[in-house]
């Protein structure tokens, strides 16, 4: 056993049909040090978590905790040895306060002394700095008090071994730093941390150690210092990686005709999810971006203009001809497209094959009573998956056997295949590997070049300076400015989110 | 050398037939078929006179079919016509509609209400017309009724047994009532036809029906998108919509389409005896239905469908009910079988189990790539030497 | 194990049928001399003007009505007689569960109804809720159904002698003198008291004699499909029949189905005799027919008896309504008219 070591895995192996998922894993986890996990989409990390986790028995190797050989069977089993895990999608209660959900399944025996527990809650909540009263109800809560609750109801376990897996996702700035003050102020306590993440930067910020894993096996373990960003990728790729900066070329935006008729332009146009009306226009061949913090209404003023939600008042042109859209179906007959934020939720249809994921959207424009033949559909199906390199057994594979790179390709190719000459994409490259971010960024350029007008939503700006070249900036539902050429940097961009313009 | 090849192409076809073993068990027509097979088999080791079927004239003197098998095959027809319509309900709105017993009830009673006033020494023709205005009544009736259903489950989200319940328990009592709660016995012996025989034809008319049935649905899925979109909408309504599809028609649709089942299952029923009692008309089918649905594998929870499968789960479900007859098991014990038939079903598709049986096959599979991984260790070990 | 069941299902029917035939002779001396009206519909002509302003107030607690037309006659001439201008402040209940009749009897028992009415779905489990009427001085008249309760514990008991309608019924069959009996017995809903009496007098008469056998004995829950569907069985089993003994017309009338289907000729001079019970109209046409061989009357019309007691007391514990049998030969379209529901 390794110095300090809280936790070892040896020789970890797992296999589903027809794939390594694992094959001879090493992971070693020290007392009081934050340790990130990375690697592509399928490198195995879900899979190592969740065998660490017992939610899979493992088919091969050795878990050593505290110097204890252990067999995890089950989720229950892992919470009891000290595993705790905090997992991207909350997995508490809403409709139990916060007190509850910290204590839920944990009180011995029938009676529960509420008082008490809400005490006991209060104080840790306190301790760890969470600003929320143990008596709130989880639901009303953020969504990064929500998390820090459930790092607080692991906590309060004893935990030796808190994994966080893809904690800071759907946080904002603010919201991730206060996360990591936690993620600090547990590592001084001694709690060993595996955090696993696709942000860069945030493994920079807060991470000891870095385990590298690609295609199921182990590439290494570095310490952070040893290890800049680039050679990072590249591990995590497994090739050189040159791209990644400038995939941009400076001259595109000059050929775009900002005095012709916009390809789209709505005035005034207001819907119910608490966005003030806006105008807004975007020409041919050009990417234009919505950036705002979370909740800013970035997400809700393209979905209006999607017609997603329910669109109350406004005109809308394209082409410079009115035309109606009150629903998403107006929308993709009128040739405009939208990826949606929440892939599992909006996105993708589960059980359904990859094939009938990238037909439906233009199925449904050619309309109920005309199916494409079988042959048809599995010519369209074979092109983008081609086209896009989309990695799946055959069409007939569910979706959501596929990993979330994958899947994200399979809805992009959907909105491909309906041709729209509009393209909006909000949040395309969130939770998906390096690899396929650079892929679809690269694919927006392309399709800009080739004339399609392209709205691209990320919550990483750096993504967003790279590709687009007009940022609406969005604050409190309403539009509080329009960025573009010089203006595109880092600095700008946040001094227009924080309200700096009006100085 | 030999014994290498040898070794080497056993294990090969092994695992063919295992592919192939695999492939079967997990289509969905497995479970059905397999029950069908095994009730086959019990029955052929009982009597084997259990299947023999015999043409003989009728009553009217025409030669019909008859035997237990040409009475499976028609007493399953509502059974197999109400599993089109609740396999859709089940795919679209993840639940399931349980008043279907008792809008048959209702469909019936339409039916017998056209019907009845007709003298019976009416000509064919003016029979013919006042039949079709009658069945047409009865499916306009009957879809509205599924689309109250459909409206309750779409628009105002309640789940679908429940909004079911209200005509679960309001449905037989607006079917007596549509009759003034007459016990009516139609005498036309035309009218028994449709649950009865053409003379002429030797085989039952509800076989024919049921496949007029079958046919109809399965043109309406190759030529609509009812599978795709019904699917989708079953599995992430919200994707759905954002995809053009309007989740809540289709929710609405798949009621209405389970309604017009409901009206030929009406029209077979009060044909059958030519009368109506009102409370027991269909009773218990709505579970017959479901249990169908289950049986043919497709997941009550709604999403991806197999038509073919519930079907066949329906003609399980009559073939156990028509054994259980011929043993003379107390018609009032059959619903304790079909409860083993469920518990069995549940078993099968448990989380638990299928778990259990994905874990013995990792195992197995660990087993082998380490043995394979050992073996490739020792040689290239021996290579070193 | 069969037989077991066989013998504890038999040994319970005689049982019940003891009590039922005790309870018959308790009354029936009385009986004879009552003139049964016979037709519903001179029903409530025939009741006295109301007694005043003040309203009786009854609770009416019945089997669904669409659950037979004879339940359905039975239910409109209630309705007929229980009536404002009658002097009555009638309140329905109707349910085929004995539990769900016992909750409502409670219910009307706080309500303070003058007079309990019941027609129990089943005959046992009443004792605790008659005894609360008794202490509230609620007087409880039974009618179409007898329970297993003291007789103190209600005022009277208008009921059809099921039993006798099932050996009157049986007595017919075996005045028709075949050679050989062979029964397909379909019973009614089990343990309902109509399904006791009619089944208890067949089930005697195949004991004692040695022609006479049961092919199936069923339960088709009153249901024609389910009717059509044994007698389909037994005949696709190829065992030989000649009779059908359904405990009513909808039944008979499935039953009968089953046999047009399959080319087995019934009725008057036919090869399987059917019998029914209830006397619907269209039954009553399918004698006239010749169709069918029998039906045994069970009298619907009790409100009129009840109405009497209720306004004159009651002259005896046990009424027993005039019940007839009809056969196809000697059935006359009058019949058909007077007795038809």
């Amino acid at each position: 056993m390794k110095d300090g070591a809280v936790l070892e895995m040896r020789g970890i192996c797992k296999y589903f049909p027809g794939v390594r998922a694992l094959e001879k894993v090493d992971f070693t986890l020290r007392e009081g040090e934050i340790h990130a996990l990375m690697g592509e989409n399928g490198a195995g990390k879900s899979t190592l978590i969740k065998v660490l986790t017992g939610v899979y028995p493992k088919d091969g190797g050795t878990v050593v905790l505290s110097d204890k050989q252990i067999n995890i069977k089950s989720p229950q089993d892992a919470q009891n040895n000290g595993i705790a895990t905090v997992y991207q999608e909350i997995t508490l209660c809403p409709n139990l306060t916060v007190a509850e959900n910290m204590y839920i399944g944990r009180t011995k025996g029938p009676l529960t002394d509420w008082g008490k527990m809400n005490r006991s809650a209060g104080k840790l909540l306190d301790d760890l700095g969470i600003p929320v009263s143990p008596k709130e109800q989880l639901g009303n809560c953020s969504i990064a008090v929500q998390q820090m609750v459930a790092i607080a109801r692991a906590v309060d376990m004893d935990c030796k071994v808190l994994i966080l897996d893809e904690p800071t996702s759907s946080l904002d700035e603010q919201e991730v730093q206060k996360l990591f003050k936690l993620m600090r102020d547990l590592k001084a306590k001694g709690v060993g941390i595996i955090f696993v993440t696709h942000f860069l930067e945030q493994v920079y910020e807060v991470c000891d150690r870095i385990t590298v894993l690609r295609d199921g096996t182990l590439v290494g373990e570095y310490v952070i210092q040893d290890l800049p960003r680039v050679k990072l990728v590249s591990k995590m790729l497994g090739k050189d990686f040159d791209d990644m900066a400038e995939i941009k070329s400076s001259d595109e935006e000059e050929k775009i005709d900002y005095n012709g008729t916009p390809v789209y332009q709505a005035n005034n146009l207001t819907g119910t999810t608490g966005i003030k009306p806006f105008d807004f226009e975007i020409h041919k061949g050009e990417v234009n971006g919505f950036t705002g913090l979370l909740g800013s209404g970035r997400s809700e003023s393209v979905r209006a203009i999607f017609g997603a939600d329910r669109v109350t008042g406004g005109t809308i042109k394209m082409d410079g001809k009115t035309v109606k859209i009150r629903k998403p179906l107006d929308a993709m007959k009128n040739g405009i497209s939208y990826l949606p934020e929440d892939r599992k939720l909006d996105g993708i249809v589960g059980d359904l094959s990859v094939r009938d994921n990238i037909i439906l959207a233009l199925q449904v424009m050619k309309g109920f009573f005309k199916p494409f033949s079988k042959a048809q559909a599995e010519k369209f199906a074979d092109d983008y998956i081609k086209l896009l390199n989309i990695k799946t057994a055959s069409q007939d594979t569910p979706i959501k056997s596929l990993s979330g790179g994958n899947q994200q390709k399979v809805i992009l190719a959907r909105w491909l295949l309906a041709d729209p000459v509009y393209l909006i994409l909000d949040e395309p490259t969130r939770g998906i590997d390096v690899g396929t971010k650079v892929e679809i960024q690269k694919l927006v350029l392309k399709l800009a070049a080739e004339g399609k007008s392209i709205t691209f939503i990320s919550s990483e700006i750096d993504e967003m300076i790279r590709t687009c070249s007009r940022l609406v900036v969005m604050r409190d539902g309403k539009v509080v400015g329009e960025l573009k050429g010089a203006d595109l940097n880092q600095n700008k961009i946040m001094a227009t989110i924080a309200g700096g313009e009006s100085k | 050398m030999t014994s290498d090849t040898m070794k080497s192409n056993n294990p090969s076809f092994a695992i063919k037939l295992k592919n192939f073993l695999g492939k079967l068990v997990k289509n969905q027509l497995f479970i059905p078929i397999v029950a069908l097979l095994l009730l086959v088999l019990i029955n052929l080791i009982a009597d084997p006179t259990f299947f023999k079927i015999v043409l003989e004239p009728s009553s009217t003197g025409h030669l019909i079919l008859s035997g237990n098998l040409i009475t499976i095959i028609d007493n399953a027809s509502e059974l197999a016509i109400l599993a089109i319509g609740m396999t859709l309900v089940t795919s679209a709105s993840g639940g399931q509609d349980i008043s279907v017993g008792a809008t048959i009830a209702i469909a019936g009673s339409v039916i017998l209400r056209v019907i009845k006033v007709q003298p019976t020494d009416i000509s064919n023709g003016r029979f013919a017309a006042m039949l079709i205005l009658a069945f047409v009544l009865c499916v306009v009736v009957s879809a509205i009724f599924g689309a109250f259903n459909g409206a309750l489950v779409a628009y105002f989200n309640i789940q679908p047994m429940v909004a079911t319940l209200i005509l679960f328990t309001a449905g037989r009592s607006i079917a007596a009532w549509i009759n003034n709660n007459d016990n009516i016995s139609i005498k036309d012996t035309r009218f028994a036809y449709y649950g009865n025989f053409i003379p002429g034809i030797a085989i039952p008319t509800p076989v024919f029906i049921t496949a007029i049935c079958l046919i109809v649905i399965a043109l309406v899925l190759k030529f609509t998108n009812l599978r795709l979109y019904s699917q989708a909408v079953g599995i992430n309504a919200s994707s759905s919509r954002l995809n053009g599809i309007n989740p809540k028609m289709i929710k609405l649709l798949t009621f209405i389409i389970l309604g017009v089942c409901v009206a030929v299952c009406g029209f077979i029923k009060v044909s059958r005896t030519s009368s109506i009692t009102y409370s027991v008309i269909a009773n218990n089918i709505e579970m017959d239905a479901i249990l169908a649905v289950a049986l043919g594998g497709n997941a009550l929870s709604g999403g991806k469908f197999n038509i073919t499968s519930s079907v066949i789960g329906a003609y399980v479900i009559q073939f156990l009910t028509t054994t259980l007859y011929k043993f003379k098991v107390s018609s009032s014990a059959i619903s304790a079988y079909k409860a083993v038939v469920v518990i069995l079903l549940i078993i099968i598709s448990a989380p638990i189990v299928r778990r259990w049986f994905e874990d013995m096959k990792n195992k197995r599979e660990a087993a082998r790539v380490a043995k394979i991984a050992t073996a490739a260790n020792t040689e290239s070990g021996k290579e070193n030497v | 194990m069969k037989k077991l069941v066989k013998m504890l299902v038999s040994s319970a029917i005689i049982a019940s049928m003891a009590f039922v035939a005790t309870a018959c002779n308790g009354g029936s001396t009385a009986t004879t001399t009552t003139a049964a009206p016979t037709n519903g519909e001179t029903a409530s002509t025939d009741a006295p003007a109301p007694a005043g302003d003040e309203l009786i107030k009854v609770g009416i607690i019945n089997n669904d009505p669409n659950e037979s037309g004879y339940r359905t006659a039975n239910d409109r001439d209630m309705k007929a007689t229980f009536t404002k201008e009658n002097g009555y402040e009638a309140s329905f209940f109707y349910s085929l569960k004995n539990e769900e009749q016992i909750a409502a009897a409670q219910k009307f028992i706080q309500d303070e109804v003058d007079y309990l009415l019941i027609s129990a779905a089943g005959t046992s489990g009443w004792d605790g809720v008659l005894e609360q009427a008794q202490k509230a001085g609620i007087k409880v008249i039974l009618f179409d159904r007898t329970i297993d309760a003291d007789e103190s514990l209600y005022e009277a008991s208008i009921v059809s002698d099921m039993a006798k309608e099932g050996s009157q019924a049986v007595e017919w069959l075996a005045s028709q003198n075949l050679e050989e009996y062979k029964v397909v017995h379909i019973q009614g809903v089990m343990g309902s008291a109509a399904q006791i009496g009619r089944s208890g007098a067949l089930n005697d008469k195949v004991a004692a004699e040695a022609n006479w056998s049961i092919v199936t004995q069923q339960t088709a829950e009153w249901s024609e499909e389910t009717a059509q569907q044994i007698v389909q069985s037994v005949i696709d089993s190829g065992e030989k029949f000649n009779v059908i003994y359904a405990e009513n017309d909808n039944m008979a009338k499935g039953a009968a189905a089953a046999l047009d289907k399959a080319n087995i000729s019934h009725g008057v001079g036919k090869d399987v005799i059917i019998i029914g019970f209830d006397c619907n109209t269209w039954a009553l046409e399918e004698l006239l027919a010749g169709n069918w061989n029998y039906d045994g009357q069970c009298n619907p019309f009790q409100a009129s008896y009840i109405d009497d007691i209720i306004k004159n007391g009651a002259k005896q514990k046990v009424v027993i309504m005039d019940e007839k049998g009809f056969d196809a030969k000697t059935i006359t379209a009058d019949d058909v008219a007077k007795y038809g529901i």
